[in-house]
């Protein structure tokens, strides 16, 4: 039967060529527009750690008190980033499974080769749970041990595109890398990673990938390696001059993550926070009643507002238009089947019933969907390829089609063009046979 | 006209015109709004930074390490730089203008303040800062040598004895009275910083709309201060139509001083402006295709519902030649009956458009809709029906009057 509505789709679309055309660009122009914002935005809201984004919290404690400065965290008055002095009390504490305090830094990398001139390598300090807690894939060698975090040991963690780069894509465990004129042994190659958006500090690009080259916080901290990230020292003390009054200072520049799997260790977490913040307020460094908050990474995100209003204001232009492509393909659909009244007329006087007529209708409108969905993957091509030329390097990393996504296109065609064409089967279904064969 | 008749047709028509009027309504809501945006993010990439920018380039400087006798490196740097040939000038500085990436400052008029009066971007330069960038002086002076200290990288928070500030930053802070002279004091500490200089403009390093900076746009301080830090921007001015060539100039000039260092970024401050604001630019790009494409699917919609009337209504057209009805007169008639369509879907349309304006006003913060854009898309989409229907319209008029003697 099926195949026999299909027939019949097809004789209809063919009999009125201009307006099958015009349904079937609308509704493809309006799938192309509403598809490549959608998948800018899927990239961006896309949850970077699925399997672990509700066990993950970033951490944050007011230590400057109420209203004081200038604010730049929330309505709550909660900065994104936390102090040494309490970074170092937290990760004495160990109060949850596994956590890290860290900050985004860099290096001069100078290669073995001396003809080759030094280049610019981005890093970030953290503990050795940052590998465990993200589920950094490795290629070669491990994480550093809780050991070398202790031990404030001289070793690196690099990412696979530097060791492509450095060591040719050879297994570099062992080997030596020149960084600021330091020498620091290799422990590990991580396998491509690109947590977008790069939830665990989103200060710096939100989606510019991870790091190249991963160091021990302790070890950082010790040679000095200068801060490139978000450093804000609104609070009511100033910081002393140079590294240590940094250090010793109540400015914010590092972020906290913990791990805490089970909604009972976010709640001892909670509580082992106000308790700490209460034992600063004993010991005089905060003046004020306990301030802090968990929030995990699909929280975090809505926060900080990972999507951009940019892509926010797109989606909604573009789903918008697919609105009116679709309202449009109604009103064309609705012309042709009553267009058509009179051979519906005759299918109804020699037996067809109404759900018949329905299956018919129906099915047409889902062929101008499916012929829809399929020119929309087109446009969403091109769309993406316009995107990549006219939006920044950052975003470009945002604009890959996926496999589901043309699911998604064709499925989102076929469903809305169907339900755009419920209105004109309905009025089908009305037609009178006698009246129309009367009229004949 | 007579209206009637298309009332009374368009009520045997009630969905198809409806449709057409609602398109046509999100269409306005849409092309509005769209408008707007595209106008203010082209506003902003246009935004002056008060620099030399045609004629201003910058050169990322990275120290391999963090070299001891960094300052005497400084200086032998910006010597090489200033005595190359084609250059009139050069200085070292923590950020610049388009970088979107600098520090800022809550500026107080008395030191125990509570809330700081007006936020400012901070620059730190030396005596050759203004030369270097080109900025116009309207009041006061320039730093003299002995003013400028040694500032230490980022961690170094000494406040400077004096500044010089935008004109903008001088009327925040000192409405109604002249800057020179007046002291300002930086968050938390109790020595004064004297007004030494009014610039006409100096754009803070963040461009992102509605991001960190944008409601301080032109709110900067010029420090006093030799940036001596591992990591500096070099900011060279050179005279006008030379600049490619002593770019690569500097960068040879800089290597050939000492290879221990990392050339990060070396780029005109044009093409700093093009990166700052491409995504501004594209977003407008991008709004501007798809409100053509939305006009476009409009406008076919229209054209394919109402050839479809008109094949319906042949006959009825036919009678009306028939009877005397000039083509001009059927033309008007799906002209006036596009019209009344139109003219319902762009009030509809209308009070969309201010209700997503209401709603982008507080999502992404963005101005209110002037009137005049709502009454331009309305406009717009008026004649957007009028010229879709023409061709049908015409079609209708070539009805002949003899149709109405055959039989159906």
């Amino acid at each position: 039967m099926f195949t026999y509505y299909l027939t019949l789709a097809l004789r209809s679309l063919r009999r009125n060529v201009v307006l099958t055309v015009l349904m079937i660009a609308a509704i493809g122009v309006g799938i192309g527009a509403s598809m490549t914002t959608l998948t800018v935005f899927r990239a961006m809201a896309g949850d970077p750690i699925p399997r672990k984004s509700r066990q993950l919290f970033a951490v944050q404690i007011d230590n400057w008190g109420p209203k004081k400065g200038v604010v730049i965290g929330d309505e709550d008055n909660l900065q994104q980033q936390i102090s040494y002095p309490d970074a170092v009390g937290l990760m004495t504490a160990h109060a949850a499974r596994r956590q890290s305090a860290m900050y985004r830094t860099g290096f001069a990398l100078t290669p073995a080769n001396p003809d080759l001139r030094p280049f610019q390598v981005t890093a970030r300090a953290a503990f050795a749970d940052f590998f465990a807690m993200f589920e950094v894939p490795f290629r070669y060698g491990a994480a550093w041990s809780q050991a070398d975090d202790t031990g404030h040991a001289d070793v690196v963690v690099i990412g696979r595109e530097l060791n492509d780069k450095v060591f040719g894509g050879a297994n570099s465990v062992g080997r030596t890398l020149d960084l600021d004129g330091h020498g620091y042994r290799v422990v590990g190659v991580l396998d491509h990673w690109e947590p977008i958006p790069n939830f665990y500090d989103l200060n710096n690009n939100k989606y510019a990938g991870a790091e190249e080259v991963f160091i021990p916080f302790t070890r950082a901290i010790d040679q000095q390696l200068a801060s490139w990230g978000n450093n804000n020292c609104g609070g009511d003390s100033l910081p002393a001059a140079g590294w240590d009054g940094r250090l010793h200072s109540e400015c914010i520049w590092l972020q906290f993550w913990a791990e805490l799997p089970g909604a009972a260790e976010a709640d001892r977490y909670r509580t082992f926070l106000n308790n700490y913040a209460a034992e600063q307020r004993r010991l005089g460094r905060f003046q004020w009643p306990p301030h802090t908050r968990i929030r995990d990474v699909r929280e975090w995100l809505v926060d900080q507002h990972a999507v951009t209003a940019e892509v926010r204001i797109l989606v909604l232009v573009s789903f918008s238009f697919l609105l009116v492509c679709l309202l449009n393909a109604m009103g064309l659909m609705l012309a042709k089947i009553m267009g058509r009244a009179g051979d519906i007329g005759v299918r109804r006087a020699l037996g067809a019933s109404r759900r018949a007529i329905v299956a018919q209708c129906l099915t047409e409108a889902a062929m101008v969907g499916l012929a829809g969905g399929l020119l929309g993957l087109g446009l969403t091509v091109l769309g993406l390829l316009g995107l990549r030329a006219l939006l920044s390097e950052d975003v470009n990393r945002l604009t890959h089609f996926s496999p589901s996504d043309v699911a998604i296109a064709v499925a989102l065609s076929v469903a809305a063009t169907t339900l755009a064409g419920l209105y004109p089967t309905w009025r089908a279904t009305q037609v009178q046979p006698a009246w129309q064969l009367k009229a004949q | 006209m007579e209206l009637r008749p298309i009332l009374s047709a368009m009520r045997r028509n009630k969905v198809g015109a409806i449709l057409i009027g609602v398109q046509m309504a999100i269409t306005l809501a849409i092309l509005c709004n769209a408008l707007f945006i595209i106008e203010q993010r082209l506003a902003l990439s246009h935004r002056p930074t008060g620099m030399d920018e045609s004629n201003n380039f910058v050169v990322t400087n990275q120290w391999v390490g963090n070299p001891t006798d960094l300052k005497a490196k400084l200086q032998g740097d910006l010597a090489a730089l200033r005595s190359l040939p084609g250059v009139i000038d050069a200085t070292a500085l923590n950020s610049y203008p388009l970088s979107n990436g600098g520090s800022t400052e809550g500026l107080l008029l008395t030191p125990d303040q509570k809330e700081p009066t007006a936020l400012s971007a901070l620059y730190e330069m030396d005596e050759h800062g203004l030369q270097a960038a080109g900025l116009t002086l309207v009041a006061g002076r320039n730093f003299t040598a002995e003013e400028v200290r040694d500032k230490f990288g980022y961690l170094d928070v000494t406040p400077p004895a004096a500044v010089i500030i935008t004109r903008t930053l001088a009327e925040k802070l000192f409405p109604g009275r002249s800057a020179l002279g007046q002291s300002v004091y930086f968050g938390g500490h109790t020595q004064p910083a004297a007004v030494v200089g009014i610039v006409e403009r100096l754009q803070v390093p963040w461009t992102q709309a509605g991001g960190w900076g944008s409601q301080f746009n032109d709110n900067s301080t010029i420090e006093p201060m030799r940036y001596v830090s591992p990591y500096t921007h070099y900011l060279v001015r050179v005279q006008p139509g030379r600049i490619a060539a002593v770019m690569r100039a500097a960068e040879q000039a800089l290597i050939a001083l000492d290879r221990a260092r990392v050339l990060e970024k070396t780029w005109t401050l044009t093409e700093a402006r093009a990166d700052a604001y491409q995504d501004d630019r594209g977003l407008a790009v991008i709004l501007g295709v798809v409100c053509a494409a939305l006009a476009a699917v409009t406008a076919f919609g229209i054209v394919g519902l109402t050839s479809y009337w008109v094949a319906q209504r042949r006959r009825q057209i036919g009678i009306r030649r028939a009877l005397g009805a000039t083509r001009p007169a059927i033309i008007r008639y799906f002209q006036t009956e596009n019209l009344l369509i139109a003219a319902a879907g762009a009030a509809l349309g209308i009070a969309l458009t201010l209700l997503l304006n209401l709603w982008m006003v507080s999502a992404f913060e963005m101005p209110r809709l002037p009137p005049g854009y709502v009454l331009i898309g309305a406009i717009v989409v008026l004649l957007l029906g009028q010229l879709a229907v023409l061709w049908p319209a015409l079609k209708a008029a070539s009805v002949p009057p003899a149709l109405a003697t055959r039989a159906a």
